[in-house]
């Protein structure tokens, strides 16, 4: 928790610092304003005084008044200032710390806890610097002060002050026992109830074609009720700290002149009159010494959803990215060179590698291509290039040297890649395919158009509201799985890699765009390396190079001829999607 | 887990004022007491509850009248005592006050736990029932409703402004009782004791009120823009989180990071004035009860130097002036939280008022004896929400157990077709009649369950394999799931991983694309329904699944669909060739020059 505050920047601790100034000058104001109310009354109920001693005395306690105001006015507008920088200044740095994660650590934590993390957590902890800072400086500094005031009185009222303190921290201690366990589930129930919520809106067509939306909803429901249960426990035990806290502060006052009432009558005739003052004197403080503790008090109350939080927060920026930069920008030659020297792989923590021993070498201009059953490691060997995963042995070179030597940028910005799923964001189709940036000069109009072109994806691209500044959803969400496909190779192109990497992206495609395009992108981006991850026999059979995998092992390499004569896991994908007259 | 894909045409208009447009809301004016109303309707049932409460509270606000005036009894007593002539305290009577002080310090923190306890309760009921509202509302709103709202969007409505509206519901309606009382009642109270002073008193108070109204006026308006600004910095969270590999290929950190802290800046500078303003309700509310403090002293002490009232009276008025005020600072922080809770209820009630999709009563919602004759008469349809029309005029038939393949061109129209065919959009004109029933006479819920779907997007849940296999279908026997599996070849692939059948699918579990179509494709050989609709390239055991089932298939691979009984060539929503493989081959059109380009080598 305390870790996270040494992310305050320096105007913030400054702030923090003018607001402690103020904070004390606040409760300085606000300790002397009685002795002025003690002037008025006294004033008042004497007859015979002057209107002018009421004026002035009333006239100092308002400009005490005044004066607190504004203090209380700059302290709040701190609070306001320093809650909201700092709020920002940890969103922000959450948000380019999970940037910098590789897919090892998002998987760790899954995608939609660090949301929860940047979005919720950040909240929580922005709700307790507006509410918490101010209380946190303010309580000790009145406590103190309010017992300086009262030192030196009688013991009974000292002891009866002490008491309300002790079983006032006894309540609290009590409830933050019953509560905390429960708090800290509260984050994680808050968790599941957002995950099945996402469930059911990331697969509406399947949900529904299932008529499964009971299901999903009874689903909903037992996150619903474990979230409201636990809800129910710590508000209901809350619900009785505060009555809990007047009763102590009440039945203190009453003490207090109960016991003066045993005292005075004990006393001689001159002492009486100094007690019963002194009696009216302590009362004031006494509650102001509680006061300052049920402060605290509150601060404890959403201290533990806070600091829940926090550590949620510090987890994600405490953990140190897998994938670090080397400190190369350019290769020894530049000319698209890929190669494989053994290389094996094996995800963090599994027992088998999913990679063994790959080697190959793609060289400029020529077209590799990957192909093998479902599972058998197409994805992963691609994955290496751009350094989404470090090869657990052996090397991976691009340009003749290791991909680990290269700034993460560099490597990237030779690299054209296209995701299996095409994953386009909100904006237009041409802030979607000039996306990203290469090293070069963001892509010009002309090159957008040009790249939507080789793409395939003019044609509607053309017909659409707006043509190429037209709407693009979230995720695409209002384009076809073939159209974004198209729009995302279009970035692909847009972006003139010396490699291109396409993950299966010409699936979504019918086999004559997937024919045309791949004969407009051999035309137009001939000189690039291209690795392609195919299932399709129809797509790769021109490659220069195909490699046959199977269970993270090569079986086969060579063109398709070859492969056909040679290699028995290439002719059984071969003939299960072709028939042999149209593959001789 | 897959994403929603819409088919489209390319002449889909786009959003409405062209781009950006996720929060129609914007910052209009705002009908709060519509917004509450509404809210409080979902009370309605706790209604016995809430006047418990009340009552409760009520008491306890008048205790709290009371209580001092006892207290400073307890005073006068023993100054009376010290007093001479008087030698010494009238202890009886002290004892007497101080056990009706107890009794009343008691009895008021019972009514508060109480008044606690049922607000808590009622308020924890209500949002659980408004989040589930909300999770019920998702399946009933129209398809086309979510290409304009982002996923992000409607979880921040489901946990974020719930959440705000319960606190608000919890904190703020006792205490705006109890305020209003203490208020009304101090009224009464100066009222009987002196006109004048009254007035004193609530000039100095309506400063406090004006002041507080200005204030709260104005930060509504950066509440509901720190609350805009909180949905839109999580929508681009959730994106670039999830296009996580995209945003690093293309060195797209700089660029996702410059919008963010746009979003960010925004979000601070709204937050920063919402609280900012909220933060100075409470030293203006005190200030202007020091100001009432002194401005009854003052009229007071004249009044009572020329005689026109006894010093009793201002004595009276300094406790009452108190207490005058002091619900204000109450009545204040509780409109401010009424305040955000009606920003948030505005968006909750935003999307549980959206439009639903129709409503069904009537309609058949069983078909006895399904052979699976499917057809399709002058189909025309457009999206919900825009002009443009995407299929023209589409006729086709199937009977039962035929293979129905569908080819054209990406954006012709195949996805739209079969989403009308599961009527997850409604059609324009024309019919769509199954074993002669038109669709749209059958429930929702009647077409779905005719259909086997196997879709590109491979959605899968967080639960063990088994869950994500049988899905909502609970009694499925173990023997069919296996059978189901070693048909599309996962049986061996899931017995090898750590628990087998029962293993947890989450983001830890590392499975392949493929996998997860394989698993897709179990999922609809165990739903086992009389007709199947297949968009998906995998083709393990689809010639199983086929079996005896009226089969759409959206060609992915021409190869595959060249035993159809009939394939439907579709180009920009019409159908331009119909017939068998060879008939089509023969004619020598769109189809023949779409098939025979698979075998043209590139380049």
């Amino acid at each position: 928790m305390l870790k996270l505050f040494k992310n305050l920047r320096r105007t913030e601790g400054m702030l923090v610092a003018l607001s402690l100034v103020f904070i004390v000058l606040q409760v300085w104001l606000d300790l002397t304003m009685p002795e002025y109310m003690a002037e008025i009354t006294r004033l008042v109920q004497i007859p015979g005084s002057e209107m002018s001693e009421i004026l002035l005395a009333g006239g100092k306690m308002l400009l005490c008044a005044l004066g607190s105001l504004a203090a209380s006015v700059v302290t709040a507008v701190c609070a306001a200032k320093i809650a909201a920088g700092f709020g920002g200044t940890l969103r922000r740095k959450l948000f380019s710390k999970v940037g910098s994660f590789s897919m090892e650590e998002i998987g760790h934590f899954s995608t939609a806890s660090l949301i929860t993390r940047s979005t919720n957590d950040i909240t929580q902890v922005q709700n307790l610097i507006v509410m918490g800072l101010q209380m946190l400086i303010k309580a000790p500094i009145m406590a103190v002060w309010a017992i300086g005031k009262i030192s030196g009185k009688a013991r009974e009222w000292t002891m009866s002050t002490a008491a309300a303190v002790i079983i006032l921290l006894l309540v609290v201690l009590i409830s933050m026992i019953l509560v905390m366990p429960k708090f800290k589930k509260m984050q994680k129930l808050t968790d599941d109830l957002n995950r099945v919520t996402r469930e059911n809106l990331t697969g509406l067509r399947v949900v529904r074609a299932y008529n499964a939306e009971q299901y999903q909803e009874n689903k909903f429901e037992d996150a619903n009720e474990a979230l409201t249960s636990t809800n129910l426990f710590t508000q209901r035990a809350m619900s009785f700290l505060m009555p809990s806290i007047q009763l102590i502060m009440s039945g203190l006052s009453l003490a207090i002149y109960w016991i003066g009432a045993v005292l005075i009558n004990k006393a001689d005739m001159m002492g009486k009159i100094d007690l019963f003052s002194e009696m009216m004197v302590f009362s004031q403080y006494a509650i102001q010494v509680v006061m300052s503790f049920m402060m605290l008090v509150m601060i404890f109350m959403i201290l533990p959803r806070a600091s829940v939080s926090a550590n949620r927060i510090m987890e994600v920026l405490d953990t140190a990215p897998t994938i670090v930069d080397g400190k190369r920008e350019e290769g020894n030659v530049r000319n698209g060179e890929v190669e494989f020297r053994n290389v094996s792989f094996r995800y963090p923590d599994a027992d088998g590698d999913v990679l063994q021993n790959i080697s190959f070498t793609a060289k400029k201009g020529e077209t590799v291509a990957l192909i093998g059953a479902t599972g058998c490691g197409k994805s992963t060997v691609i994955n290496l290039i751009p350094r989404f995963y470090d090869a657990t042995k052996g090397e991976v070179l691009v340009d003749g040297v290791n991909v680990r030597e290269y700034t993460q940028k560099s490597l990237r910005a030779k690299i054209g890649y296209v995701s299996q799923k095409a994953i386009l964001f909100t904006g237009t189709i041409h802030s979607n395919v000039a996306y990203g940036d290469n090293g070069q000069a963001a892509a010009s109009e002309e090159e957008v158009k040009d790249a939507v072109a080789i793409a395939q994806a003019a044609e509607f691209v053309e017909q659409l509201d707006g043509t190429y500044d037209g709407y693009v959803a979230q995720g695409g969400a209002n384009l076809s799985g073939g159209q974004k496909q198209r729009i995302s190779i279009a970035r692909a192109v847009a972006r003139k890699p010396e490699i291109f990497i396409f993950d299966d992206s010409f699936s979504a495609l019918d086999y004559k765009t997937d024919r045309i395009l791949r004969r407009t992108l051999d035309e137009k981006c001939g000189d690039a390396t291209r690795i392609i991850v195919a299932q399709r026999i129809g797509t790769i059979r021109d490659a220069d190079k195909i490699i046959v995998l199977e269970e993270g092992k090569i079986a086969g390499m060579g063109r398709h001829q070859e492969l056909m004569k040679n290699c028995e896991v290439y002719q059984q994908i071969a003939l299960s999607q072709l028939s042999k007259e149209e593959l001789a | 887990m897959g994403e929603k894909e819409y088919q489209n045409s390319g002449r889909r208009t786009g959003m409405p004022g062209g781009s950006h447009g996720r929060h129609p809301g914007g910052e209009k004016a705002k009908d709060f007491v519509g917004i509450w109303k509404k809210l409080l309707g979902y009370c309605r049932k706790y209604f016995a509850f809430f006047v418990i409460a009340i009552v409760c509270s009520a008491i306890g606000t008048v205790l709290t009248l009371i209580g001092p005036d006892k207290l400073s009894e307890l005073t006068d007593t023993i100054a009376e005592g010290i007093t001479p002539p008087s030698t010494s305290i009238d202890m009886e009577r002290v004892l007497a006050i101080g056990l009706t002080l107890i009794s009343f310090y008691l009895l008021s923190y019972l009514l508060s736990a109480i008044q606690g306890w049922i607000m808590s309760t009622v308020t924890q009921r209500v949002s659980k029932a408004m989040r589930s509202d909300i999770s019920k509302k998702i399946n009933r709103l129209p398809m086309w409703f979510y290409n304009r709202t982002t996923t992000g969007d409607v979880l921040s409505r489901v946990t974020n402004d719930v959440d705000t509206i319960g606190q608000s519901l919890n904190h703020s309606i006792g205490n705006m009782v109890s305020a209003v009382i203490l208020f009304v009642g101090s009224l009464v109270m100066m009222l009987k004791t002196n006109g004048w002073m009254t007035l004193t008193a609530a000039l100095a108070s309506f400063l406090g009120f004006v002041l507080m109204f200005s204030i709260m006026g104005k930060s509504q308006k950066y509440f509901t823009r720190q609350q805009k600004h909180l949905g839109e910095i999580n929508g681009h969270i959730e994106e670039i989180y999830s296009g996580h590999t995209v945003v690093k290929a293309y060195n797209g950190e700089d660029e996702a990071q410059r919008v963010f802290d746009r979003m960010n800046n925004n979000l601070c500078e709204s937050g920063f004035k919402a609280q900012c303003l909220s933060g100075l309700m409470m030293p203006i509310m005190g200030f202007i009860g020091n100001l009432g403090y002194v401005a009854v002293c003052v009229v007071g002490g004249a009044m009572a130097l020329s005689g026109k009232i006894s010093f009793g009276v201002i004595v009276a008025f300094m406790m009452y002036v108190r207490y005058f005020t002091q619900p204000l600072s109450q009545i204040a922080q509780a409109v401010q939280s009424l305040q955000s809770a009606g920003a948030a209820g505005e968006r909750v009630f935003e999307f549980l008022e959206a439009e639903e999709m129709e409503a069904e009563e009537g309609k058949i919602s069983v078909l006895d004896h399904v052979e699976g004759n499917v057809e399709f008469e002058h189909v025309r349809f457009g999206y919900e929400d825009s002009d443009a029309t995407v299929i023209y005029d589409f006729s086709a038939k199937a009977k039962a157990g035929q293979k129905i393949a569908i080819v054209g061109p990406t954006g012709a129209g195949k996805t739209t077709l079969v989403n009308l065919l599961m009527r997850f959009h409604e059609i324009q004109g024309g019919k769509i009649r199954i074993d002669g029933t038109p669709t749209n006479l059958m429930t929702r819920e009647a077409v779905h369950s005719l259909f086997c779907m196997v879709l590109q997007d491979t959605w899968l849940f967080e639960g063990s394999v088994r869950e994500n296999l049988v899905y909502n279908n609970e009694d499925v026997d173990e023997e069919k799931i296996k059978e189901a599996c070693r048909a599309v070849g996962l049986d061996h692939f899931i017995r090898t991983l750590p628990q087998g059948y029962d293993t947890v699918l989450n983001d830890q579990v590392n499975l392949s694309q493929g996998q997860k179509q394989q698993l897709t494709i179990a999922r609809a050989m165990i739903a086992n329904k009389p007709m199947l609709i297949l968009d998906q390239q995998i083709q393990t055991a689809m010639d199983q699944l086929m079996e005896n089932r009226t089969s759409f298939v959206i060609a992915h691979r021409l190869s595959t669909i060249k035993n159809a009984n009939l394939i439907l060539v579709l180009k920009d929503g019409d159908i331009i060739e119909s017939g068998t493989h060879e008939a089509l081959l023969d004619r020598g059109g769109f189809y023949a020059e779409l098939y025979n380009s698979q075998f043209e080598t590139a380049g």
